[in-house]
C-alpha cells in the first residue's frame, strides 16, 4: 500500500510540474454516472461530491421541492433515523453536507482515508444517497424550518433584493423562483411529491461523481461504483427552456426600515458553455470583478466613498445566468450611487477597456491561476463544474491561453451584443433619507 | 537530506530558531518575528503580516481606530499612491486583503510562489512609511460608516451582539465593537491615525507568517533584505484591563425591526491565556463541552433542541479558547414558531444542568475527539488557514506550537473534567442574557407575537 501511494505521489508531482493543472481521470460507472477523479496523496483524506441535475430549476410549480428533497436525504435512510445517521458519520470524524441551488443538487462527504473511517463513512454516504426513507416527522420539521427561513429573509435587505431581482429578471423561466420556495408553495408540498422527485432525478445518468483525495485509481473506481450502485440508471434531466432577454427597463422599489439602500441591478448574462465566455469574463473582471482595483470600485468606493462593497459578476449557469451589479449605500445617496454605477457600465460598454487595463487583468487572472487549484476542496469544486456542465477535460489546462487570447475588440463586441445598458432590472430596497 | 542537515545547523548556530515538523522560526535584529511553514502541495505561498493591535487596545472615543487604520494602509505610502499597493499585487496575480479583530490586525497576500518578494517589498514599505492624507481619510470614514451600516445597523443580530458585549464586559475592552461606535467613526482625525500607526506599526510588534511551497532559509534571506532595515519602535504599554468580577445575572432587551426573535446567553469563562498551571485544562474542557452541545448534527443541541423537543429553529454554542483576554462561552438561538425565547432558554438550561449532574458518556467523548483528530487533517487542506492559526496564536501572546498540541490537549479531557467546568462556570453570577424584541418591519402592524418573555 505504501509503495503504491508513493508511486502515485511521484506521478502526480510530475504531472503538476509539467502541466499547469492536475490530470483529471474520467470514466463512467456501470449504470452510467460520470466520474471525475484527481489523486491527492499528501493528506490522508478524501473529498467526494455527488451532483445531480436536480436543483430548483426542476421544481416546476412546486417551488422549494428540490431543496426540501435534498435536505431530507440524511433524515432517514435504510431504517436509520437522523440521530443514527449523524452519529455514524461523526463517530469517525466524517463531514456530510447537502445543498441545492438552481442547477445542481449536491451531497458531499469529507472523510479520513484510514480504513476505520473510510469504510463506515462511505457505507453511510451511499445509504443516504440511495435508500432515503423520507420520514414524516422530519418532513414536517424541515418544512417548518424553511418557513422560518423565509421569515428571516424579510429582515434582510440583501435577501429581499435578491428575491425581487430573480423574480423580475426571469419572469416565467424556472430560474425566477428562489430555491427556498415561498410560503404558499412550501405548505403545499407533500412527501409523495418529494419521493417522486427523488426517483426521477436522483439517478445514475443524471449524476456526476467527483473524488479528490488519497486513494489510487483502482480504489477510486471501487468507491464510485459503490456509491452509484444503489442508484437506478434512469435518464439525464431534460434540457431546460432557454432564457428570454429582457425587453424593457424596469425599476422596483421596496420599502424597508434600513439605514442603507441595497441596490441590485442587472440583466440576463451567460451560460457555462457560452461562446462569449472568456470575452465577457475578462471584460467584467476589469469592470467590476477584480475587487479593489476594478473600475466600479474605483468610481464608487475609491473616488467617492459611497459604498463599502460594490461588485459586478456573471453567474454562468446551464442556461443564461444573471449578470448582476450591486452596492449598498446610505439612503440619501442611493440615486447618486446608482447613477455612478450605471455610468461606469455605460462608459465601459462604449469604450471597452484600455490596453493597460486588459494587460493588468490578464496578469491578474493568469498570474494567479495556481491559487485556484491549491487545495483539494478547490479542485473538487472545479471537477464538479467541469463534469456537471460538460466542459472539456482540458478546461483548466487551456484556461490561461484562452484568457490571454482575449482582445479589446472581442470584449467590446461581446458587450455590444450581450449587454444592453438601457434594459436593466433595478431593485432598490431601503428606507427614506433621514 | 543535505538540505535538511544544513537547515538544522543554521538553526543551531546562525539564528535563534525553532523547528517543529515543517515549521521554521526566526527573529530579525529589529525584533520582527518570521515563521515559515512548508507546504509543497501546490506552487503557491500565503504571506501574512500580523500586528499586535486591535480593538481591545483601544479606549473610548477612538473605538474602531485599528480597523480604519487597516483601511488606510491601502491608501498610499511615501513611495506608493492610493490603491497602488492593490494594483501591484493584482498585476502579480495575487489575492490580498486584511482583517481586524479584537486582538490583532493582519494583512495578507496569496501569490504564486516565485512572487513572494513583491509581498515583502510592499509590506515593508507600509510597515513604516504610511502616509495618512486628510482627504483620503474623510472618504474612508464614509466607507467605514457604510460598512458599519451594512454589518451592524441594518442587521438585528449584530445589534443584539453589540449590546450584549457592552453589557457583559464592563471594563474589559471586549466591551466595544471591533468596527467602533458610529460616533467615533465620524470623528477620527488624521492626527489620531498617525499616532495609532506610530504606536503599533513596527517590526518589533509584527509577526510575518509564510505558508506554502517555499524554502525557509530563502524566505529568511528575503525577509532580512526587506524588513531588516526597518527601525524598531518603543510600542505603547497595554494596561491589563482585567474585567471586574460579575456579581449577578444581567438581562437586556434590544428592540429592532425584525421578523424573528433571537437570544444570546453568555457565561464568563477563562481562555488559555488567562489560566494558571493548575487550571490549564479548563479551556480544553470547555472546548469539549462546546463540542458535546454543538459539535455536529449528532451533538445534543441538534439532537434534542432542534430535533427531539423541536424548540429551536436554530441554536449554537460557541467558545474560543484563544484570545488575549478572558471571554465568554456563548449560546445563541431562535425558537421555532409557537415556542418562546423563554422556552428555548429553559431547554438550553436543562442541557447545561444535565452536564452539571451527569457524566458525559465515553461514546460521546470519543465522537468529539474523533472529530478533533479528523479536523486537524482537514485544516491542512488550506494554506491560508494554517497561516491564520500560527499568526493568531503568536499575536495574542501564545506559542504557535500550541496548535500542534491542541489535539493532544483535547484528547486528554475526561468526562469528570467536563462536569467540573460545567459546574464551575455555568452559574448565574457570570451570566448575561440578551433578547431581540422584533419591531414591525413596515411600521404599521405589530410584529409577530412571540409568546411570554419572562422565562429563565
Amino acid at each position: 500500500m505504501a509503495t503504491k501511494l508513493l508511486g502515485l505521489w511521484f506521478g502526480l508531482f510530475i504531472a503538476v510540474s509539467v502541466h499547469a493543472s492536475p490530470t483529471i481521470e474520467h470514466w463512467q460507472t456501470t449504470n452510467g454516472a460520470r466520474v471525475y477523479f484527481v489523486p491527492a496523496a499528501e493528506l490522508a483524506m478524501i473529498d467526494i461530491t455527488v451532483a445531480f441535475d436536480a436543483g430548483a430549476a426542476r421544481d416546476g410549480t412546486q417551488s422549494g421541492l428540490a431543496l426540501l428533497t435534498n435536505a431530507m436525504l440524511n433524515e432517514g435512510a435504510a431504517g436509520l433515523d437522523t440521530d443514527q445517521i449523524a452519529a455514524e458519520f461523526e463517530d469517525v470524524g466524517a463531514q456530510f453536507s447537502n445543498s441545492s441551488q438552481r442547477d445542481m443538487a449536491i451531497l458531499s462527504l469529507r472523510t479520513l482515508t484510514a480504513q476505520s473511517a473510510l469504510e463506515p463513512a462511505l457505507a453511510m454516504f451511499s445509504q443516504v444517497l440511495t435508500q432515503p426513507d423520507f420520514p414524516v416527522d422530519s418532513f414536517k420539521r424541515i418544512q417548518k424550518q424553511m418557513l422560518i427561513g423565509l421569515q428571516a429573509e424579510k429582515q434582510s435587505p440583501a435577501a429581499i433584493s435578491s428575491r425581487a431581482f430573480y423574480a423580475n429578471l426571469y419572469d416565467e423561466h424556472p430560474y425566477s423562483a428562489m430555491p427556498a420556495g415561498n410560503e404558499k408553495s412550501l405548505t403545499q408540498l407533500s412527501i409523495d411529491s418529494l419521493k417522486a422527485f427523488y426517483q426521477q432525478y436522483y439517478v445514475a445518468k443524471n449524476a456526476v461523481i467527483v473524488l479528490v483525495g488519497a486513494v489510487d485509481i483502482t480504489q477510486a473506481k471501487q468507491i464510485s461504483e459503490g456509491i452509484a450502485a444503489g442508484l437506478s440508471t434512469g435518464n439525464a434531466a431534460q434540457a431546460l427552456a432557454p432564457v428570454k432577454s429582457l425587453i424593457a427597463d424596469k425599476t422596483i422599489k421596496i420599502d424597508h426600515p434600513s439605514s442603507q439602500t441595497h441596490i441590485v441591478m442587472g440583466q440576463v448574462g451567460m451560460s457555462r458553455a457560452d461562446a462569449d465566455y472568456f470575452a465577457l469574463y475578462v471584460g467584467n473582471h476589469i469592470l467590476g470583478g477584480s475587487g479593489l482595483v476594478s473600475q466600479l470600485s474605483n468610481e464608487v468606493r475609491e473616488k467617492r466613498g459611497l459604498s463599502y462593497s460594490v461588485y459586478s459578476y456573471f453567474r454562468p449557469m446551464r442556461q443564461l445566468g444573471p449578470y448582476q451589479f450591486g452596492l449598498q449605500t446610505r439612503n440619501d445617496q442611493a440615486e447618486e450611487a446608482l447613477n455612478v454605477m450605471k455610468n461606469t457600465l455605460q462608459n465601459f460598454s462604449d469604450k471597452g477597456p484600455t490596453k493597460a487595463e486588459l494587460i493588468a487583468a490578464k496578469q491578474n487572472i493568469t498570474g494567479g491561476f495556481a491559487l485556484r487549484l491549491d487545495s483539494n476542496s478547490k479542485i473538487a469544486n472545479y471537477l464538479a463544474m467541469i463534469g456537471f456542465y460538460d466542459l472539456p477535460l482540458d478546461y483548466l489546462d487551456s484556461f490561461k491561453s484562452k484568457v490571454n487570447a482575449v482582445t479589446i475588440e472581442q470584449i467590446k463586441d461581446a458587450y455590444s451584443r450581450r449587454v444592453d445598458v438601457d434594459k436593466m432590472i433595478t431593485v432598490l430596497v431601503g428606507g427614506k433619507a433621514e | 537530506m543535505l538540505t535538511k542537515f544544513k537547515k538544522i545547523i543554521g538553526l543551531l548556530f546562525i539564528v535563534p530558531a525553532v523547528v517543529s515538523a515543517n515549521v521554521s522560526e526566526y527573529q530579525l535584529d529589529n525584533g520582527l518575528k518570521l515563521i515559515v511553514k512548508e507546504d509543497h502541495r501546490a506552487p503557491v505561498v500565503v504571506s501574512q503580516v500580523w500586528y499586535k493591535v486591535g480593538s481591545s487596545y483601544e479606549h473610548n472615543g477612538i473605538t474602531g481606530i485599528s480597523h480604519v487604520l487597516e483601511h488606510m494602509m491601502f491608501k498610499g505610502t511615501e513611495n506608493l499612491g492610493p490603491n497602488e499597493f492593490s494594483q501591484i499585487i493584482a498585476a502579480n496575480g495575487g489575492r490580498e486583503n486584511a482583517f481586524t479583530g479584537r486582538d490583532y490586525t493582519a494583512y495578507f497576500q496569496t501569490l504564486e510562489k516565485d512572487r513572494l518578494e513583491v509581498s515583502f517589498r510592499l509590506e515593508a514599505e507600509r510597515m513604516r512609511k504610511l502616509v495618512i492624507d486628510e482627504a483620503e481619510l474623510l472618504k474612508e470614514r464614509e466607507v467605514v460608516a457604510e460598512e458599519r451600516r451594512m454589518r451592524t445597523e441594518d442587521n438585528p443580530h449584530s445589534l443584539v451582539r453589540e449590546a450584549f458585549n457592552a453589557t457583559a464586559f464592563v471594563n474589559s475592552p471586549y466591551h466595544h465593537p471591533v468596527i467602533g461606535w458610529m460616533s467615533d467613526i465620524n470623528h477620527y482625525q488624521a492626527s489620531d491615525l498617525r499616532q495609532w500607526y506610530q504606536n503599533w506599526y513596527a517590526p518589533n510588534n509584527a509577526t510575518v507568517v509564510i505558508v506554502g511551497d517555499v524554502e525557509p532559509e530563502a524566505v529568511y534571506a528575503l525577509a532580512k533584505t526587506y524588513f531588516g532595515p526597518l527601525k524598531p519602535e518603543t510600542t505603547a504599554q497595554v494596561k491589563p484591563q482585567i474585567e471586574v468580577e460579575q456579581r449577578g445575572k444581567r438581562t437586556i432587551e434590544v428592540k429592532a425591526p425584525a421578523e424573528l426573535p433571537y437570544m444570546m446567553m453568555g457565561w464568563k469563562v477563562p481562555v488559555v491565556n488567562t489560566v494558571d498551571q493548575e487550571q490549564a485544562w479548563h479551556p480544553y474542557a470547555l472546548e469539549m463541552l462546546a463540542g458535546i452541545l454543538d459539535g455536529g448534527s449528532s451533538a445534543r443541541f441538534s439532537r434534542h433542541l432542534v430535533r427531539g423537543d423541536e424548540v429551536a429553529a436554530s441554536v449554537g454554542a460557541g467558545y474560543g479558547l484563544f484570545s488575549r483576554l478572558a471571554d465568554m462561552f456563548l449560546v445563541v438561538g431562535t425558537p421555532v414558531k409557537g415556542k418562546s425565547i423563554a422556552d428555548l432558554q429553559l431547554a438550553v438550561m436543562a442541557q447545561i444542568e444535565r452536564l452539571q449532574t451527569e457524566l458525559v458518556s465515553e461514546k460521546e467523548l470519543r465522537r468529539i475527539k474523533a472529530q478533533v483528530v479528523a479536523n486537524a487533517v482537514y485544516e491542512r487542506d488550506s494554506v491560508f488557514y494554517q497561516a491564520m492559526q500560527i499568526g493568531m496564536l503568536e499575536t495574542i501572546g501564545l506559542d504557535w506550537q500550541l496548535s500542534d498540541q491542541y489535539v493532544d490537549n483535547v484528547q486528554a479531557v475526561t468526562a469528570e473534567q467536563v462536569q467540573a467546568v460545567a459546574k464551575h462556570y455555568f452559574q448565574d453570577e457570570g451570566l448575561t442574557v440578551a433578547e431581540l424584541v422584533p419591531m414591525p418591519l413596515d411600521g404599521n402592524r405589530p410584529a409577530a407575537s412571540i409568546g411570554g418573555r419572562h422565562g429563565y
